[in-house]
């Protein structure tokens, strides 16, 4: 049986043309295996030949979504799609079917890897390793992702962090930005990066935002999964919030009024003086 | 003896930062998404916007933290009772400089910590003065460090519209708060603040947005004014306004200003709370169903005699959402055929998003419906099912029956005899 071992960085153009070259050679999907290069292939399993690159014609939300579901850490995700994509070459209109039991959980695989996307946009947290005077300041950050979501993201990053240089070194593919060119890495190890003095200062702000009448945990875990903690500098804090929160909202509610400091006669005399610009005209 | 002054530049930055974003946490926005897309690519700048904002982390209050959101100074100048930064309290008081404002947002930035910045302040020395420092931050901010991502302003009413301008040009959002539901509300406890001043410069925001959508004879676009919008917030809670009230005013300011957004701010304790203003726990629950409703209100097609006019004392369902609320109110209208009803009908069903009604729209052309496509399409089929049919699926008698609230609403609490 042919086996198609896909390679790790490139994954999701090289997924399309092998797909492309067996639906024009009319292979069916119960014919061929898929791996990237950690799965062993099959004891029965030969290394496909190449087949020929040929136009076929599928619906562009297909292409979108198959460009999303590579990424996906799903050992049977490339077989999923090519079987999708086998049975949408005969139904045109199968894309728009949202009832269709493997469509659904295609779409929601793509929604896995969204999710995925959108939580490395918002949990890379960068540290300075350039030095002064450097024409370009440099940053490098540690992250874990859960899909195999450094490639199809790291175009954010450039697109966001333009004028710096900065790497984002994962257990998987590592994606590494200088001087406006953009490449990835394969088994970059673990880096020990340098403290960096603003981290004690956003600690201090999400120490301070924190409301503490208003404690909701539940909707924080569900935002903010624990499994994100151990990377993110200002987690370790949120132990301490949430323990003190009770008892600092009762000093709030229990707190004797006070009396309004000595200047305030002063400053309300001063404010009723003021004229406002919109009552000249 | 020290001078006051002289007593203030001693506070480290961590200092001045911790008292001013503690000032800032009872604003609830912290939006950073729908406004125009922009990027660093070609490396001569820093940041991006592309539509969707980001939540960068979330605080134990279940709040998103998306924007550096802290006040200038919270030194202020009107005395408003709900207020932590009232000039009578006597909590502590600090004051950025432009150039700190400027280098937080940077840092911050660059280490991927947030997606901009949103500032507020109190009035110091006059609203114009105050003002013109938060726009000379904007500006620095665009012109000296060249920063594409996302700021939003806070904008002082009664400050010159010179100043509005700028800061329009400059920003991707402006907010004025109407800070609570009625005029009597503001005058009570917002004595120095002017509820026909807010709205006037409310309109003047509208209407600079508008023109600059218009090109001029010669074709040219002029620059994009607030292309986020603009967005108000109300405390609830800290006045007897009912929630037909609250969606009352919040009717007549999406359509009379074309606001993004109205914030509802469940009135929380605050440090050095005034006397005037007793403190209770924050009505959250309160403040979660009256989004809900707004949802209904923009999205929905419900109008506010709709969501609140079934309720006698003019206030929502605690128990339930507003939405099951109505259709338990109105089950003549179901059960809807899930293959033939119509769009708005749809809207209406009890556990279906905006999202859902289109999969079905565009799935029925095709094929009839059954249950279970309904689930895979996203649908809470537990609150729907009394709501709908399908071609392997009838309510039966489930639509009318007397005990379909309680499968809803949470178990009565045992009554607390002392």
């Amino acid at each position: 049986m042919p086996h198609v071992t896909l390679p790790r960085i490139g994954t999701a153009s090289a997924w399309r043309d092998a797909a492309r070259g067996f639906l024009a050679a009319g292979v069916p999907p119960e014919e061929i295996t898929w791996g990237d290069t950690t799965t062993a292939p099959g004891l029965f399993d030969d290394p496909a030949p190449a087949p020929r690159a040929a136009r076929i014609t599928v619906p562009r939300s297909f292409i979108t979504m198959a460009d999303t579901v590579v990424w996906h850490s799903d050992p049977e995700r490339f077989a999923r799609l090519y079987a999708f994509l086998w049975r949408l070459h005969r139904t045109p209109h199968l894309m728009t079917d949202r009832g269709d039991a493997e469509l659904a959980r295609l779409r929601r695989m793509e929604k896995n890897v969204r999710r995925c996307q959108h939580k490395m946009k918002a949990f890379v947290r960068f540290r300075e390793i350039g030095q002064p005077g450097d024409p370009r300041r440099s940053f490098a950050a540690w992250f874990e992702p859960t899909h195999h979501t450094t490639e199809p993201t790291a175009a954010f990053f450039a697109r966001r962090f333009g004028d710096m240089n900065w790497r984002i070194l994962t257990p998987d593919i590592s994606a590494v930005f200088e001087n406006g060119k953009l490449h990835f890495e394969r088994d970059h190890p673990r880096p020990d990066l340098p403290d960096d003095a603003s981290e004690l200062l956003w600690i201090t702000y999400f120490r301070s935002i924190f409301n503490p009448a208003r404690l909701k945990v539940q909707a924080m875990q569900s935002e903010m999964p624990k499994k994100y903690w151990k990377n993110l500098p200002e987690a370790a804090a949120i132990p301490d919030l949430i323990s003190g929160a009770e008892s600092r909202a009762r000093a709030m509610a229990l707190a004797a009024p006070t009396s309004p400091p000595k200047r305030t006669a002063a400053i309300k005399a001063q404010q009723a003086g003021l004229k406002s610009s919109w009552d000249d005209g | 003896m020290r001078t006051y002054t002289e007593h203030m530049t001693r506070q480290t930055l961590e200092q001045k930062l911790a008292i001013l974003s503690d000032a800032a946490k009872y604003d609830a926005s912290c939006a950073s998404s729908g406004t125009a897309k922009r990027d660093s690519r070609a490396g001569k700048s820093l940041g991006s916007s592309e539509g969707s904002g980001i939540c960068h982390a979330y605080a134990p209050d279940g709040r998103c933290i998306s924007l550096l959101k802290i006040l200038m100074t919270n030194f202020c100048i009107y005395d408003c009772s709900y207020c932590i930064n009232r000039v009578s309290s006597n909590v502590p008081r600090a004051r950025f400089s432009v150039e700190e404002v400027v280098r937080l947002t940077i840092e911050f930035y660059r280490r991927n910590y947030i997606e901009g910045l949103f500032l507020s302040s109190g009035i110091i020395r006059s609203p114009d003065a105050t003002m013109s420092d938060m726009v000379q931050i904007a500006r620095r901010l665009r012109q000296q460090e060249n920063f594409r991502g996302y700021i939003h302003l806070k904008t002082i009413p009664d400050a010159a519209p010179e100043l509005i301008e700028e800061a329009g040009l400059l920003a991707d959002r402006l907010s004025i708060n109407v800070e609570l539901p009625t005029d009597a509300a503001v005058k009570q406890h917002a004595p120095e603040k002017s509820p026909a001043q807010i709205r006037r410069a409310m309109a003047d925001v509208r209407q600079r947005k508008e023109a600059a959508r218009d090109r001029s004879h010669s074709g040219k676009r002029p620059p994009r004014f607030a292309p986020a919008g603009q967005s108000t917030q109300m405390i609830i809670g800290a006045d007897g306004s009912t929630d037909a009230t609250v969606l009352g005013q919040s009717t007549r300011l999406y359509s009379n200003y074309r606001l993004k957004r109205v914030y509802y701010s469940a009135f929380s304790p605050i440090p050095d709370a005034s006397a005037r203003l007793p403190l209770i726990s924050p009505p959250l629950q309160r403040e979660h169903r009256l989004y809900q409703a707004d949802w209904l209100l923009r999205f929905y097609g419900f109008n506010v005699a709709e969501i609140t006019g079934h309720h006698p004392d003019g206030n929502l369902d605690l128990d339930i959402d507003p939405k099951l609320a109505w259709a338990l109110a109105h089950r003549a209208q179901f059960p809807v055929d899930v293959n033939r009803g119509q769009r708005e009908m749809l809207l209406r069903v009890p556990g279906f998003g905006t999202k859902t009604v289109s999969r079905i729209l565009s799935t029925r052309r095709h094929r009839t419906l059954r249950y279970d496509d309904l689930a895979r399409m996203g649908a809470q089929m537990k609150k729907a099912r009394a709501f709908i049919t399908a071609k392997d699926w009838s309510p039966g008698d489930l639509t009318d029956s007397a005990g379909l609230r309680a499968r809803f609403a949470p178990p009565p609490e045992q009554l607390n005899l002392f």
